[in-house]
């Protein structure tokens, strides 16, 4: 094992009334490594994510990205967060643009790339995607699934080094699901390091290399995935698990 | 209906039309500018200059333009400060549009989603950046419609500027009743006159409006 890509040294975090949301969590992960976190609702995972990359102010704690610890950057956060791609749950592509531009605009801006280099870039990430033909549509003509499917190309064509997936499935019809996830697979099998919070068991039992149990703002259980879904270690993983199972729930 | 009078009486009103439409758009453009600079201390939480807007703008929205004239006119002149009437007129539209026009920007500002400048700033753009290719834009064009409103609504305050002793159209109205008694037809130039002006500017409006949100809302 070299160094890690990304480490979490003891983070807390707590909101209003000094509830917490995640209690001093470590954790640590490879290049080219895909690790799912499951979880109930409620239990940090969200949270987790979005302290990766700083949107969430933490408490304390160590954060490092191939080592260099970033959790007190102020000026330079932006240059972190160039290499950490992030897809949300809500399709938050920029509504006032043209897909071409969503796709466009942090590559040109922050990165001052060549334009026809980018473009080219883009249409064929598009591509690969099945959307080149929406590349002149706006977000507001897309369904949901292809909007997430563009948010991904969207996080991909900054080349970041770690891409984080925040329940990016969970606001999609079931159908929509499925072409969304076909992307994210695809991702895995280039090498690309990703950390994925999903409800989608079997999609994570496919894509993952590590699962991670989350409750309470703790990790409980961390297993391969054959491990974590046919011989849960813990009661609380057993009783989580449980609930996506209806064969006990006759009428 | 004294067809012959109207005739007579047209040019009188052509010309107060045009001094009411320059006065009205000098103080729409100036409200327009003092909105967006009051709008951008309140979103940026600018220490002091915030309180002296929040100030600004509860005074200004609460009282009535035509006792903001007053002001103006007859009680600035008892500590020295003697403005003429149009100085008076624009400037009693730009504070009260100022108000108006900062709370149009402000509402467009913090419509914006959260979730537009998380996953903005998650591209690694620096804040500035954020601001001026995500918020603005979009703060922009959602406070078209309100702008549109505010300016409309502005353009017809203006008739209140003949308490200032302005030839605008209402004075010019007013004074047309005095000398001949021509109530109605005087009054329905007035009104032909205010649709002139307005009834293009809606339609610009709408127009821009139209533009603008396009991407966002379709036709």
């Amino acid at each position: 094992m070299g160094q890690p890509i990304l480490e979490v040294e003891h983070l807390k975090k707590s909101y209003v009334n000094n509830v917490p949301i995640l209690d001093d969590v470590s954790f640590s992960m490879q290049k080219g490594e895909v690790v799912v976190i499951v979880g109930p609702s409620g239990c940090g995972k969200s949270t987790f994510l979005r302290c990766i990359n700083r949107l969430e102010a933490i408490d304390s704690g160590v954060l490092k990205l191939n080592g260099v610890s970033y959790e007190n950057e102020k000026k330079n956060i932006s240059k972190v967060r160039e290499k950490i791609g992030m897809v949300f749950q809500s399709y938050d592509l920029f509504p006032n643009m043209t897909i071409l531009n969503n796709l466009l605009l942090a590559p040109l801006k922050v990165q001052k790339r060549n334009k026809e280099e980018v473009k080219k870039e883009a249409e064929q990430l598009l591509d690969r995607v099945g959307l080149l033909d929406k590349k002149d549509n706006y977000p507001r003509q897309l369904s949901g699934g292809q909007k997430q499917r563009v948010a991904i190309v969207r996080a991909m064509l900054m080349h970041p080094e770690i891409m984080l997936l925040d329940e990016i499935t969970a606001a999609l019809d079931p159908e929509m699901v499925r072409e969304v996830l076909q992307v994210v697979l695809e991702l895995a099998k280039t090498g690309m390091t990703m950390l994925i919070v999903t409800h989608e068991m079997e999609f994570a039992r496919s894509v993952a290399d590590r699962v991670i149990f989350m409750d309470k703002g703790n990790i409980v259980e961390e297993n391969t995935p054959e491990q974590f879904f046919d011989n849960p270690q813990t009661d609380r993983a057993k009783q989580f698990l449980n609930s996506f199972h209806y064969e006990t729930v006759k009428k | 209906m004294d067809f012959e009078f109207i005739r007579e009486q047209t040019p009188l009103y052509i010309e107060a039309a045009k001094l009411t439409l320059h006065m009205a758009l000098i103080g729409v453009i100036l409200a327009i500018i003092v909105g967006l600079v009051c709008s951008m201390i309140k979103y940026f939480k600018i220490p002091v200059l915030r309180q002296i807007v929040e100030c600004y703008i509860e005074l200004s929205r609460n009282t009535p333009l035509l006792i903001q004239l007053f002001f103006l006119y007859f009680g600035l002149p008892k500590i020295g400060i003697v403005l003429s009437s149009e100085q008076c007129a624009i400037s009693g539209l730009a504070f009260l549009g100022g108000s108006y026009m900062a709370e149009a920007f402000r509402s467009g500002l913090d419509n914006v989603p959260p979730i537009q400048v998380e996953s903005a700033l998650s591209l690694g753009m620096s804040k500035s950046q954020v601001f001026t290719n995500i918020i603005l834009p979009q703060a922009v064009s959602n406070s078209i419609p309100a702008f549109c409103a505010n300016a409309i609504f502005l353009i017809k305050e203006t008739s209140v500027f003949s308490a200032v002793a302005l030839a605008d159209l209402m004075f010019v109205t007013k004074d047309l009743i005095g000398i001949y008694y021509k109530t109605d037809e005087a009054l329905m130039m007035l009104v032909i006159a205010y649709l002139i002006i307005l009834l293009p500017i809606s339609l610009i409006c709408s127009f821009v409006e139209r533009r603008v949100r396009y991407a966002e809302y379709g036709d």
